[in-house]
């Protein structure tokens, strides 16, 4: 994955609590077997809607998205973090995320960031006010800065790490393959197999 | 993970078994004793793995099946990006030497129903699978969650996961559920309660006299929907009921193994002295068929009961959700639940698609005639069986209703079982986000016997109303 340590720019208010990764992806866009081409399905039937946000041309370009509470709950779809990476998102920002979703965010790149519920208003305020606001987000410091606003999230070392390096997991648990293969070796004896 | 002086909890119990290492600062990387795999999340998974010139570390702990694009009536899969999708299966599960059970297979069905079926699914054990609904797995008493596509191709290659250990939460289910109340109602009503942030970041069990009582399939409705309260995983502790479900299936120990295992599964029970993080509590006793009226698992109330209006909320945010799901819905606020027509009804899934659920339905049907299109579609190729066994499919068909092959059907929108843009559906399934069962559709989630007896009247009946 691509590493983050820091990213500033312009933000897309969405005022909505609950978005499922059924309305970030719907089913039908699932279908594929390749990982590209994920972002036309992005939000697909909000996006029929023109007063929809990401229709706004004052948002266009933006990479930060700012939603209301519980963002990701449902599926454990990875298509909904690969649409939005695709669509040219780097950012998520909410008070709440659903577990499964921030997980996959982190294995790909996109970063999650959990602000208090207040904060995120303020924010998406800002950027209703003036959609040209920039805004940075600073894994490093682990601070998201809009104005004159400067807010601390947190995220544990390891993640913070793994995404500023760029590292793949796999990559890194085969560095443990010997514990691997003691642990299976130990293994209660009746657990079944699937042959 | 703070580790408790005291007790244990069961979560805390089976997650200290498959700890391969634990490092300061690092999370827990887990073992993993199960993969279920399906079509949907795992090709770009295989990609990566060739593209890295990796195995499947074990086969012989993963096992594969189509469910989500299949067709519900026999024929072959006439969308072709959904057959390029299973056939890519096929050739993954081939390639990689992994077990698959591929549509016509008379162990094929939807993932959360054949693991359980084969015995594969027991006690103690670390389950995952690219789908959220892993969940219904915890009904046996081990941790069993649903991951991403990166996290397949983790366990693909390595058979772990690194993870840190959620938080612990019991929900303590009171009293008794009164007759003609199900698990169906019961986690709808916990679900109403608690939100779908309620269980983010933890691990529920599932505890109490009322869920003691419950069947194996009842266990695994409530387990199932753990995930819409937000919750990493849902378990209930193993007892008797789980050892007389797993006895003789294929895949369950056998002899001094059987005795050995029974012994270990005893003891994975939350210590009396373990304290979890958070503690909810329910009244069983009080509660009343229950059914969605909004776009999020959250909302619902009472089948007696009318619509809510957006100023019951004092919450801002909820408040706007409300108004929101009831222009989706087309929904007017103080409209009797009771009132509102139905033009679908949908009763199968991994949710309620169980032999249990099908009889509930039967019951309601036997000697009726349904007046809406319905969809009776079995969880899997051996519940379809075993119904027709039984002769439930000779009740649902002379009710009218549409019996069907295993498949995830109409639960989401990905196979030829979908609703049409403004259709309403009452349906057995587990979500009722907006368009998750076809573009413009609109799902209120009921249990088996509700969505029967709305078949009979074609408005949201409970089977006492008949």
């Amino acid at each position: 994955m691509d590493a983050f340590t820091t990213h500033t720019g312009r933000a897309v208010p969405l005022r909505r609590s609950n978005v499922d990764t059924d309305q970030i992806i719907p089913a039908v866009w699932l279908k594929q077997v390749s990982r590209t081409g994920f972002e036309k399905g992005l939000f697909s039937a909000w996006r029929e809607d023109p007063s929809f946000v990401l229709n706004d041309p004052a948002y266009a370009g933006a990479t930060i998205l700012v939603s209301g509470p519980d963002f990701g709950t449902g599926s454990s779809r990875e298509h909904a973090v690969w649409a939005l990476q695709q669509y040219g998102f780097r950012v998520v920002i909410s008070s709440r995320f659903g577990d499964i979703f921030r997980n996959n965010s982190t294995k790909m790149g996109l970063l999650p960031v959990v602000l208090p519920e207040d904060v995120v208003g303020r924010l998406q305020a800002a950027v209703e006010a003036d959609p040209a606001t920039e805004v940075t987000v600073d894994l490093a410091e682990r601070q998201v800065r809009f104005g004159d606003v400067a807010a601390s999230f947190e995220i544990d070392d390891y993640t913070r790490w793994r995404l500023m390096e760029g590292l793949d997991d796999i990559g890194l648990t085969l560095r443990h393959a010997d514990d691997i293969e003691v642990y299976e070796n130990g293994r209660q004896p009746w657990l079944p197999t699937t042959v | 993970m703070g580790r408790t002086p005291t007790g244990r909890t069961l979560a805390e119990k089976v997650w200290e078994q498959h700890v391969v290492r634990r490092a300061e600062g690092e999370p827990d990387l887990l073992y993993i004793d199960l993969h279920l795999v399906h079509e949907v999340t795992s090709p770009q998974a295989f990609d990566g793995l060739r593209l890295a010139g990796r195995k499947v570390r074990r086969p012989d702990l993963t096992i594969a099946t189509e469910d989500h694009n299949v067709p519900t009536v026999l024929g072959p899969i006439s969308d072709p990006v959904s057959r390029t999708q299973v056939e890519t299966l096929r050739k993954n599960a081939a390639e990689f030497g992994v077990r698959l059970h591929p549509m016509g297979d008379a162990g094929q069905g939807v993932v959360h129903i054949i693991g359980p079926q084969f015995g594969l699914t027991q006690p103690g054990m670390t389950i995952v699978c690219g789908d959220s609904h892993t969940s219904t797995h915890g009904a046996f008493g081990g941790i069993a969650f649903g991951i991403g596509t990166s996290e397949v191709e983790h366990v693909l290659a390595t058979q772990t996961l690194p993870a840190y250990r959620p938080k612990t939460m019991a929900i303590e289910v009171k009293g008794d559920l009164p007759v003609g109340v199900t698990a169906k109602d019961l986690i709808l009503a916990i679900i109403a309660k608690i939100g779908t942030g309620g269980g983010q970041g933890h691990i529920v069990e599932y505890r109490g006299e009322a869920i003691r009582k419950l069947s194996m399939e009842g266990r695994m409705t409530i387990c199932n929907m753990s995930i819409e309260a937000g919750a990493r995983a849902g378990m209930i502790a193993p007892d008797e009921t789980t050892f007389e479900y797993l006895r003789g299936r294929p895949h369950a120990p056998t002899g001094a193994a059987w005795d050995q295992a029974v012994e270990y599964w005893k003891t994975l029970r939350t210590d009396d002295d373990a304290v979890f993080d958070k503690v909810v509590e329910i009244d069983a006793s009080t509660l009343t068929p229950f059914v969605t009226w909004g776009t999020n698992p959250g909302q619902g109330v009472p089948l007696g009961s009318a619509v809510p209006s957006p100023e019951d909320f004092a919450d801002s945010v909820e408040r706007a959700a409300a108004e929101r799901a009831l222009e989706y819905m087309g929904l007017a606020a103080g409209t009797p639940l009771r009132d509102v027509e139905v033009d679908t009804v949908f009763v199968g899934s991994c949710t309620n698609g169980r032999l249990e659920d099908l009889r509930a339905a039967a019951e309601i049907l036997r000697g009726r005639k349904v007046v809406t299109r319905t969809l009776i579609v079995p969880g899997s190729m051996q519940v379809k069986k075993a119904a027709e066994e039984e002769g439930l499919h000779e009740v649902f068909k002379a009710s009218g209703a549409e019996w069907r092959e295993a498949g995830c059907s109409m639960c989401l929108g990905m196979n030829p079982d979908t609703l049409g843009p403004g259709e309403r559906s009452a349906s057995t399934s587990n979500r009722n986000f907006e368009g998750r069962q076809g573009k413009g559709g609109r799902t209120h989630l009921v249990s088996p016997a509700v969505a029967a007896a709305t078949a009979v009247t074609g408005r949201l009946t409970a089977p006492a109303d008949l």
